[in-house]
């Protein structure tokens, strides 16, 4: 038996655990799908609300001598549509509506569904059959089919979207939070603050909203990257932003009927969406991953 | 077949150590025993000694992912050389056929949506090449050996349907399909009410005497293990700290952890409370240098943590204790007040 | 014990989603701003037919009259007249049904096909490259809207390399199947990214399972433990999800419709939005619901008959 440097075989058997451990650990990674997904919707965001300084044209001016140009052609990085309107313009202004959906919409239906869901989860009782049952009443339709039923009551407009949206939106919300509360009412740092004299508003907000949250938060991403398709479907059927307002749905409807001469109108606009809605998922997923590891 | 004594399997320098986020845990550090045929070994020790990932790393069901494992495990009636890291192929020809294993809730134990004849039909027809007929017939009467009343009716029910008892039967009934030589229990009645418990051991008694087969039973209830083991290890902290036949164990221990185990079992008629073992394992990751059972130890001296531990033979071979100080266990007043036949 | 003990309880909850439904669809009507006779006859709008409108709709009476009357003519399997089509209301419906309900199995089936084998793979090799490319490849499928993918699969299927047809319902069973290839798949995609995600955690929760501990015990090959145990394990945990979202499914058949320019349900609602053919807008909108219903009914009824511990009353 050789002397010296004879590694034990639990010195072995150390070593090659320790790099494995150590390759689960590292938290850059775990973060990485979340800066990414920051990154990627900072972007978006500042080249939107950036758009008067990048882009010389604004998405409303006619250039007749350059209809359906293809992308790269001088002057019009993104071509032209069929009225020579320039195509990054229209982009970069039309994702105003659509951002504002993601996050108006979302917000709004957030906060009120998460209220809803936390009164209905934490008053139980009649209260809470009450709500849930309109809740179970709303997830009897198809989601699309009602928003577009209540636009066609409306009148389709940008604004009557944001309505339809928030009337149907926040019961998702609604149903996961009360989940949650129904949950965490039991627990034992709630019937501590109870039992200290705290009242129930004050209960509500200050212990159990706070370790609820997460899973809130992680849906409305989810939520926000339908609110965007929804937009976008809804633009693309006519039935939300109007013409001339540009609009990534109306743009791609416009495109579809010169598909066969100029792909990049109908193409475009959809990879604009698809940017946006990884961007969003992305947020999610690295949210999801932060807040409740050992998914993965 | 089976010449009582000679071995059957023998394990040397186990280790298997589990990659994790929090760091390397070393569940089961440096653990050598020996199985004879038709001996009841016994493992006992606290959850997180190393017991349960023993039994899981020889027979090959730890996640291979993060395991690392390393020692030998030989099972000798396949020759001399060790089955840890064997290819699948092999390890699907020795499990039960020759090792089979049996877990310890026996509700989460049987899938649950497959009726308990058909579960105990795939483990006939594993190793059997029968028809389908006559499978039923052996999945019958294998029941029936268990003793599970009306096997023929009660093998179209499903898990759900059967109490914990019960189904324990069914997978003692599974696990002897293929007629094994070692059967592995771990922690077999743990989950079961008390009643349940004796006669699921009488069964797994009665069985090992028919059959000739040797059995290692795990548990931390030194009362179960005692009641049914030929010999006896005890386990801490990934280590075996102590080995030997049952009765030495028991009457005369040589560890201070087993001298512990054995207050802790309430005896007969005994009043007042029950002596239960102060403090808590030590980390399996950052596992300190000396005793690691020092801290809760009794009979801790200063030699002891700086102590490179290894066990210590005492009167013969099979007859070991991890401990410096364990002729002074015989001596001991501690001990004496606490000794009951 | 039966196996559907529960039976009865949950055909008395439909009906009363049911009569919900009906609710809701009648007060849609209610959301007009202003005069719909108006909205309705635009510029050929007169006294007379405002007020024939108006007796049609039932909009010259109390409320509670109004709905006793919307639910004795929907008793009568009348849903209204359509302003545009001048027809029974449900005759127009059903003349769009069959497409739509084609769509829908053709999607689901397809959804399924493809997220199975993809999902418990990636459960299957966790963290191993088909993990990783599914997971990438759904996260982008998930952000593309339904209608954009079925005019790029158009772009890239039905010009370039011309394979399927551009639009239309084709006839026949063959007919159907091939014509509505590419708006299934355009469905399907969408429907999958949910269904892989939740059978990958299936089967990975699954594996860890002690079951299967005590199957491989058996020595039986790997292969007819994954087949045997872990797949319908894992599949049984997914039925719900799979139910719950092919109400998502639809949505997504009334954009992909517009685009392959499918004669179905879809396409109907929102021709009439802009045809303000309110009695359509809202029988169509029942009708969907409905078929919500029946579908989360089949899926109990599925996961009842695979999972033989659902529907029992009492535990053990």
């Amino acid at each position: 038996m050789s002397t010296g440097w004879a590694a034990s075989p639990s010195e072995l058997l150390m070593r090659a655990a320790t790099r494995a451990a150590g390759r689960r650990r590292s938290a850059v990674r775990r973060r990485l799908t979340l800066i990414a997904g920051l990154a990627m919707l900072g972007i978006a965001v500042a080249a939107i609300l950036l758009a008067p300084v990048l882009v010389s044209q604004s998405p409303t001016t006619i250039d007749a001598l350059n209809p359906l140009a293809p992308p790269l052609t001088p002057g019009h990085l993104l071509g032209t549509d069929q009225f020579g309107r320039d195509v990054l313009a229209r982009i970069l202004y039309g994702g105003r509506i659509d951002l504002a959906i993601a996050f108006g919409a979302t917000i709004v239906t957030l906060v009120g569904g998460t209220i809803i869901g936390l009164v209905a989860g934490y008053l139980g009782g009649r209260w809470d059959s009450f709500l849930m049952r309109i809740v179970d009443l709303f997830f009897a339709f198809p989601f699309l089919v009602l928003v577009i039923a209540i636009i066609a009551m409306l009148g389709p407009s940008i604004f009557n979207m944001f309505v339809a949206i928030w009337i149907t939106s926040w019961v998702a919300y609604a149903r996961i939070m009360r989940a949650q509360t129904v949950v965490a009412k039991r627990q034992q740092y709630v019937l501590a603050a109870r039992a200290l004299g705290y009242g129930r508003l004050r209960v509500m907000l200050r212990h159990i909203l706070p370790n609820v949250v997460s899973a809130v938060i992680i849906f409305s991403m989810v939520d926000a990257v339908g609110n965007i398709i929804l937009a976008a479907s809804l633009g693309f059927l006519g039935l939300g932003a109007q013409p001339p307002a540009p609009e990534w749905g109306t743009m791609i409807a416009d495109g579809q009927n010169y598909i066969l001469s100029a792909w990049w109108l109908a193409t475009i606009p959809g990879l604009a969406v698809v940017f946006v809605g990884v961007a969003f998922s992305l947020i999610g997923d690295g949210l999801a991953d932060i807040l409740r590891p050992g998914d993965r | 077949m089976s010449v009582p004594g000679t071995p059957l399997l023998t394990v040397r320098d186990l280790r298997s150590y589990l990659a994790t986020s929090q760091g390397v845990v070393r569940a089961v550090d440096g653990v050598s025993f020996t199985v004879g045929e038709a001996e009841i070994l016994g493992i006992v020790g606290e959850s997180g000694s190393g017991k349960s990932v023993t039994c899981r790393t020889i027979v090959g069901l730890m996640p291979s992912g993060m395991t690392h494992i390393s020692g030998e495990v030989i099972y000798h009636p396949y020759g001399d050389r060790s089955i840890l890291n064997a290819p699948q192929s092999e390890l699907q020809s020795l499990r039960g056929s020759q090792l089979a294993m049996i877990f310890q809730d026996p509700m989460t134990a049987l899938d649950p949506v497959l009726n308990v004849g058909d579960q105990v039909v795939e483990a006939v027809r594993a190793h059997a090449r029968i028809s389908a007929a006559e499978a039923r017939s052996r999945a019958i009467s294998l029941l029936q050996r268990v003793g599970i009343p009306a096997p023929e009716h009660r093998m179209r029910d499903y898990p759900f349907q059967f109490s914990g008892g019960m189904l324990q039967r069914a997978l003692i009934a599974i696990a002897l399909a293929s007629a094994p030589r070692l059967l592995l229990a771990d922690e077999p009645t743990t989950s079961l009410d008390v009643i349940i418990q004796d006669q699921i051991l009488s069964l797994l008694l009665d069985l090992q005497q028919d059959t000739g087969m040797s059995m290692i039973l795990v548990s931390h209830d030194l009362a179960v293990i005692s009641e049914v083991c030929d010999r006896i290890i005890v386990m801490y902290a990934g280590q075996v700290v102590e080995e030997g036949p049952a009765a030495d164990i028991i009457t005369a221990p040589r560890h201070p952890y087993t001298r512990a185990l054995l207050d802790a079992v309430p005896q007969g008629e005994q009043r007042g409370q029950l002596r239960s073992i102060p403090g808590s394992p030590p980390s399996l990751i950052d596992v300190p240098g000396g005793c690691r059972f020092a801290p809760r130890c009794r009979l801790v001296a200063d030699q002891c943590l700086s102590w490179q531990t290894e066990l210590i033979q005492i009167s013969g071979p099979g007859r070991q204790a991890r401990c410096l100080r364990h002729n002074e266990m015989e001596r001991s007043r501690e001990w004496q007040a606490s000794d009951s036949a | 014990m039966s196996r559907f003990g529960s039976l009865p309880r949950r055909l008395v909850h439909v009906v009363i989603v049911l009569f919900g439904i009906t609710l809701v669809t009648f007060f849609l009507l209610r959301l007009i701003p202003g005069d719909p006779a108006l909205a309705i006859l635009g510029s050929s709008y007169t006294r007379a037919r405002a007020q024939a409108i108006d007796a049609g709709l039932g909009l010259d009476r109390p409320i509670w009259s109004q709905y006793g009357l919307f639910m004795d003519r929907l008793f009568h399997g009348s849903l209204g007249f359509s302003f545009f089509y001048h027809e029974p209301t449900t005759r127009v419906i059903l003349r769009h049904i069959p497409p739509t309900l084609f769509l829908v199995a053709y999607s689901a089936v397809l959804a399924a096909l493809i997220s199975l084998p993809i999902g418990f793979a990636a459960g299957l090799h966790r963290g191993r490259v088909i993990d990783q490319g599914s997971r990438v490849f759904f996260t982008l499928s998930f952000a593309m809207p339904a209608f954009w993918l079925g005019i790029i699969f158009i772009l890239i299927f039905s010009v370039h390399v011309p394979v399927f047809p551009i639009s239309g319902f084709g006839s026949g069973l063959i007919g159907h199947l091939y014509y509505l290839f590419l708006p299934a798949l355009t469905i399907a995609l969408g429907f999958s990214t949910v269904l892989v995600r939740s059978l990958r955690t299936a089967t990975i929760s699954t594996l860890h399972a002690e079951f299967v501990d005590t199957a491989q015990m058996k020595g039986i090959p790997w292969r007819q433990v994954l087949r045997r145990h872990v797949f319908r394990n894992a599949v049984l945990a997914v039925v719900a999800v799979y139910g719950v979202n092919l109400a998502f499914l639809i949505s997504g058949t009334v954009l992909v419709e517009n685009v392959f320019s499918l004669p179905g349900l879809g396409t109907l609602l929102v021709n009439s939005v802009s045809d303000r053919d309110y009695p359509v807008v809202q029988g169509v909108t029942l009708v969907f619901a409905v078929l919500i219903v029946g579908i989360n009914l089949l899926t109990d009824v599925v996961q009842a008959a695979l999972d033989p511990r659902v529907g029992q009353e009492i535990g053990t």
